[in-house]
């Protein structure tokens, strides 16, 4: 009786989850109709974003957004990995592993406003100083200021389930390893990292899904041009760092839909990823 | 199980009987952030005073102006009037009332941070890049009591939609037709140049940080964190420093009855041209949503005391008053405003 009860429960939970996501997609769809029905994909390749004159086009944000990302992404992979094997194999525990843990889970529970603000006052003239060593205009701000920001905020997700996910490598297959007489490095490489594989890609995938939505970091950082950037010392935007900015001054029902349409594509971008993730994870699998 | 069930249910009730108990009158306003510090203080003065409790929430002028549309606020509030066009989307007629004043002001980072005067010609000319050093000739020529360096300008602007934006931008589009024509008016408009920060923070963070960056913000931000401020000339050819009395000035002109008008290039001569009204936004026919007459009677008591005897908080909060045509002109619009078709109070 109470087993049904509680699985019911369950069940009712489950779907409730289900049908909000669906929810709001619907929402997002229905609300960005009037920027869909005059731009239609076309707001995908347009660059001018002109509230005054009311033209609407999403280029450059979607790139903002992808090459941030990305850049986020790569920026993070070495570090991700070395975390992931000090913790997972060298440091399972003892002082250094708690130590080395804490900070990581420290880095996780910094609110995002927080690394803006010091990402606009301490990172941004560093930034500066190298931009004109390196000869280009020193903004300070742009594209690759708010990468390298990213890039220090998702590190804790993929470290901590890569890590995870390192642990969980039987002890029996590392012996075994061992006693074929493989150094530590090529139990590592060859038995640990295969196996720990889905585990490590999971991970990586979730956190650049939290940077493709981050917004309060980007925005501060990011100089906010609303034009594709020529390079990535250049400042430009992104889609949550748009919207963020935008829509609560937003008057005319054309912008207020834009930018609504921004968000679905956002939302499909993120799911677009996921479900490159779940592909990777099941080709990956052992 | 059932003892929680039970608590649980009491404490929903209790919660339930205050709620209904308590049918005092709220009134509850949505918008603009601009004047959000007066407000704030306003309301809490009002509620010891008069036992009226006003919640204000600070959205954004484009929010209280979709909140009022939806009928879900009793005020809207908006650092820009409506145009005719949002107007005619409203069902019913919608009345502006002008409670204060605000200033934009122009903010910039050079070495020691001289005092500088700028002309709208110069001004313009910096915003569309036109002007990219801080050593041009057009601007040495009335600076000649500093030495200007051979420094770049960077533009910084708001990258938030923003009232202050739309005064800015609608000054600019006032003194030059290229303006006009190739950006236009709005709360966020498409910049030729310059990068963006979020907030007059933002902004200030990023002048602070750039050698020869000059941007707009607040009067009121500036003068709280002292930022160097720049000298406009108005109209009538006068260099006006920004300041609480050259804002009230702006404003001291004759005015529509329904106070939609943009103050910014004001032909008072002692006014400083980058100056705006902000405005709270009602319905004239207050009863629409099954509204009571004691709230509407509330609402435009409300209404009134900001504009007389709330006038003496603005200026303590560094924003300007209402000059006395001004006053004048919102009370005539609070008169007007209507239960069934007949006037509230006379």
């Amino acid at each position: 009786m109470i087993d049904k009860f509680f699985k019911n429960i369950l069940k009712l939970f489950g779907f409730i989850i289900i049908f909000l996501g669906l929810l709001i997609f619907l929402s997002l769809f229905s609300s960005s109709l009037p920027s869909i029905k005059k731009f239609g994909l076309k707001f995908l390749f347009l660059s001018d974003w002109d509230p005054v004159n009311e033209v609407f086009g999403g280029l450059p944000f979607i790139l903002g957004t992808l090459i941030t990302s990305l850049l986020a992404f790569i920026i993070s992979l070495p570090f991700i990995l070395s975390v992931t094997i000090i913790l997972g194999v060298y440091f399972t525990e003892g002082f250094i592993a708690e130590i080395l843990r804490h900070i990581i889970d420290l880095i996780a529970a910094i609110p995002s406003v927080i690394i803006g603000f010091w990402g606009l006052f301490v990172f941004v003239p560093i930034v500066r100083e190298v931009e004109l060593l390196l000869g280009v205009t020193p903004y300070g701000v742009g594209i690759i200021t708010a990468s390298i920001l990213l890039a220090f905020m998702i590190l804790p997700y993929s470290a901590s389930i890569g890590k995870d996910a390192m642990r969980l490598v039987p002890q029996d297959l590392k012996e075994a390893a061992f006693s074929l007489g493989a150094t530590k490095w090529e139990v590592i490489k060859k038995i640990m990292i295969p196996y720990a594989r889905s585990g490590i890609i999971a991970g990586m995938f979730l956190s650049l899904g939290r940077a493709l939505g981050e917004t309060m970091v980007v925005t501060m950082v990011i100089g906010n041009k609303n034009s594709i950037p020529q390079s990535i010392f250049e400042p430009g935007n992104t889609i949550a760092s748009v919207i963020a900015n935008e829509f609560a001054e937003a008057i005319t029902h054309l912008h207020v839909s834009s930018l609504i349409y921004l968000g679905l594509i956002l939302f499909l971008i993120t799911m677009l990823f996921n479900i490159i993730a779940k592909f990777m994870l099941k080709k990956f699998k052992i | 199980m059932k003892q929680m069930l039970v608590f649980t249910f009491s404490c929903f009730s209790i919660f339930l009987c205050k709620y209904v108990n308590a049918q005092k009158i709220e009134l509850l306003g949505a918008g603009a952030t601009f004047p959000y510090v007066l407000y704030s203080k306003m309301f809490d003065v009002y509620y010891k005073e008069k036992g009226i409790k006003v919640n204000y929430q600070s959205i954004g002028s484009g929010g209280g102006i979709r909140q009022l549309k939806e009928k879900t606020v009793d005020f809207g509030a908006s650092d820009a009037f409506l145009s005719d066009q949002q107007i005619k989307e409203f069902k019913s007629p919608v009345l502006h009332i002008p409670i204060c004043l605000g200033a934009v002001v122009l903010t910039y980072n050079l070495p020691n941070n001289p005092e500088l005067y700028l002309t709208p010609e110069i001004i313009v000319d910096i915003f569309l890049g036109k002007i990219k050093k801080w050593n041009d000739k057009r601007i040495v020529s009335i600076n000649k009591h500093v030495k200007l360096p051979d420094l770049s300008i960077t533009v910084i602007h708001r990258s938030d939609g923003s009232g202050t934006t739309f005064v800015f931008t609608d000054y600019l589009s006032k003194v030059s037709k290229e303006w006009k024509e190739k950006v236009g008016t709005g709360t966020s408009v498409s910049w030729p140049t310059g990068i963006g920060g979020k907030g007059n923070e933002g902004v200030t963070g990023l002048i602070k940080q750039i050698p020869g960056s000059i941007g707009y913000v607040e009067l009121i931000y500036a003068k709280q964190n002292k930022l160097p401020i720049s000298f406009v000339r108005n109209k009538s050819g006068k260099f006006i420093k920004p300041d609480i009395n050259s804002t009230s000035f702006a404003a001291n002109i004759d005015l529509p009855d329904d106070t939609r008008i943009s103050i910014t290039d004001t032909d008072n001569e002692e006014g400083y041209p980058i100056s705006s009204f902000t405005w709270i936004l009602v319905y004239k026919e207050q009863n629409y949503n099954n509204r009571s007459y004691e709230k509407a009677k509330e609402l435009v008591n409300l209404l009134w005391w900001m504009v007389t005897e709330g006038q003496k908080y603005p200026e303590n909060l560094d924003y300007a008053k209402l000059p006395p045509k001004a006053v004048e002109k919102a009370k005539n619009i609070i008169k007007s405003i209507t239960y069934n078709g007949t006037p509230i109070i006379k």
